[in-house]
């Protein structure tokens, strides 16, 4: 199963196995990652699953779609140019190995 | 004083959030979660979705697993019912479980759906969609059968319909009044959904009010108004009613819902509500007390009075509510309450991209926008912006 690095804002680091096709967003939810709320369940409606992906995973990643760029744009925390919604990421073999950070804040 | 003991009754997106906030606050009272549902605390909100699409697991509904509430000493008390609160004592009595003592209770009980009024409603083959085992239930029941009827065009019974049509099934949808989902959206909304759901071979009748229903071997036979129809599965979504039934009988103010007061809290101080159950002022200052049955509202509710509890902030609870809802892979956000409105304004970008602006004189009421989600985030900051330019606006709660 893929690999998945969720890092807390204080450098606190935790790896799970995510089966593919799971969203990064119920990953962490169902391994108790603290700092996902994902309160919409993962139809791209409430932007509280916001992580800031690692650089160098970034290439590897699906385009962002309009819907979650609009979320994007009302994070709680900062948006960055490595920002995505963790519901929109599935865990795949290509994604194996893939490292987000977690942000400050989830909810306004 | 903190309360030192917190209990909370009902474990849906209000219950689970007061008690994963408080934890977040840090706040370190004595907390116990309490259901009479069996099942580890869940998401609604994917029933009617991913769940009847059978994409997704029940597993994947729940909230967290259960080491995240040992981890985090919420004692979660789950398939026992509360039967009684002891507000002289401070105690709530359950079914099968000693009682619970607190210093605070909080009321997160929701709401259950509302029974179809005509004879026959209990048969088989009828089922509502509001639990995790309708849910799988549903789903089981929609891929056997061949004809799904469903009683009430509003949220759940279009989303119901939408996956049933999707999954190829002939769909019947029942609707009472004139327009389609017509107690939270404008007219125009109403129809762009009538035109998706019957493009999509969904066979759409307004007005239409189901007399009598009766099962017949494995299948039922309904009648409305002249016409006879038969269904391997009936789906009945026309509502739900607050369960306020355990406030009342604690001799709490309720008149459908909880009665509670600006910052949440019932007749009874030591007492809150939130979520679908709870009735509270309306921010905007109208004459009206709201009840609102969505995820947000028991979100932001359940960060409120965690707020409270931990930090004994009293501000008065104002968040400009939104909703959503997804039908045959159309999205529709919606921000603020458009009831009432005299005109709407309506600014199309695309074909299947829009957004109706919904006005009362010169004041936004609120803003439904289709495959729009820059329009809704937009309109949900202006009227945030409104309200605090018309009043004092709390801070946020930050998690």
């Amino acid at each position: 199963m893929p690999k998945v690095t969720y890092v807390q804002p204080d450098g606190a680091r935790e790896t799970f196995d995510i089966a593919t096709g799971k969203s990064l967003m119920l990953g962490a939810q169902s391994n108790s990652v603290a700092g996902i709320l994902g309160e919409c369940g993962g139809q791209a409606m409430c932007a509280t699953c916001h992580v800031y992906v690692d650089t160098k995973d970034l290439d590897i990643l699906p385009p962002v779609s309009d819907d979650e760029d609009a979320m994007l744009e009302d994070t709680a925390s900062e948006r960055k140019p490595t920002s995505r919604l963790s519901c929109q990421l599935d865990a795949s073999d290509e994604l194996d190995g893939i490292v987000v950070y977690l942000p400050e804040e989830q909810s306004l | 004083m903190k309360p030192r003991r917190v209990v909370v009754v009902g474990a849906g997106h209000g219950g689970f959030t007061v008690c994963a906030t408080l934890r977040t606050l840090g706040w370190d009272g004595e907390l116990t979660l309490v259901d009479s549902d069996h099942m580890l605390p869940y998401q609604r909100p994917p029933l009617s979705k991913k769940v009847l699409a059978g994409e997704h697991t029940l597993s994947d509904t729940h909230f967290r697993p259960r080491t995240f509430y040992d981890d985090h000493n919420i004692g979660l008390v789950l398939g026992h019912r509360v039967m009684a609160i002891d507000r002289p004592s401070r105690t709530v009595q359950l079914d099968g479980h000693p009682p619970l003592g607190y210093d605070h209770l909080v009321l997160a009980t929701g709401a259950r759906p509302r029974p179809l009024p005509i004879p026959g409603a209990g048969s088989a083959s009828i089922c509502h969609l509001h639990t995790a085992d309708h849910g799988v239930d549903l789903c089981e029941r929609i891929t056997a059968g061949g004809r799904v009827v469903i009683i009430g065009g509003g949220f759940i019974g279009l989303e119901a319909a939408s996956m049933a049509a999707r999954a190829g099934k002939d769909v019947v949808v029942l609707e009472a009044g004139p327009r389609l989902m017509a107690r939270a959206v404008s007219a125009p909304i109403s129809r762009y959904f009538q035109d998706l759901h019957t493009g999509a071979g969904v066979d759409v009748r307004l007005s239409s009010t189901v007399s009598s229903l009766q099962q017949v071997a494995d299948r039922v036979e309904l009648r409305a108004g002249q016409s006879s129809l038969t269904a391997d599965v009936v789906v009945v979504g026309i509502g739900v009613v607050p369960n306020d039934d355990l406030a009342a009988r604690a001799g709490l103010a309720t008149s459908d819902g909880v009665l509670v007061d600006a910052q949440l809290r019932t007749t009874d101080p030591h007492i809150s509500a939130i979520g679908d159950c709870a009735r509270f002022p309306n921010p905007e200052g109208e004459q009206s007390a709201l009840r609102l049955e969505s995820v947000q509202n028991a979100s932001d509710h359940a960060r409120h009075i965690a707020a409270f509890v931990a930090c004994e902030q009293l501000s008065p609870y104002d968040v400009v509510p939104w909703f959503w809802t997804e039908q045959l892979g159309c999205k529709l956000q919606m921000a603020g309450l458009t009831t009432g409105y005299d005109r709407t304004e309506i600014n199309e970008t695309e074909p299947d991209k829009f957004s109706v602006y919904c006005y009362a004189g010169e004041r936004l009421l609120g803003c439904e926008s289709v495959n729009s989600p820059k329009d809704h985030l937009r309109a949900r900051k202006q009227l945030a912006a409104a309200r605090s330019a018309s009043g004092q606006s709390p801070p946020p709660v930050t998690v």
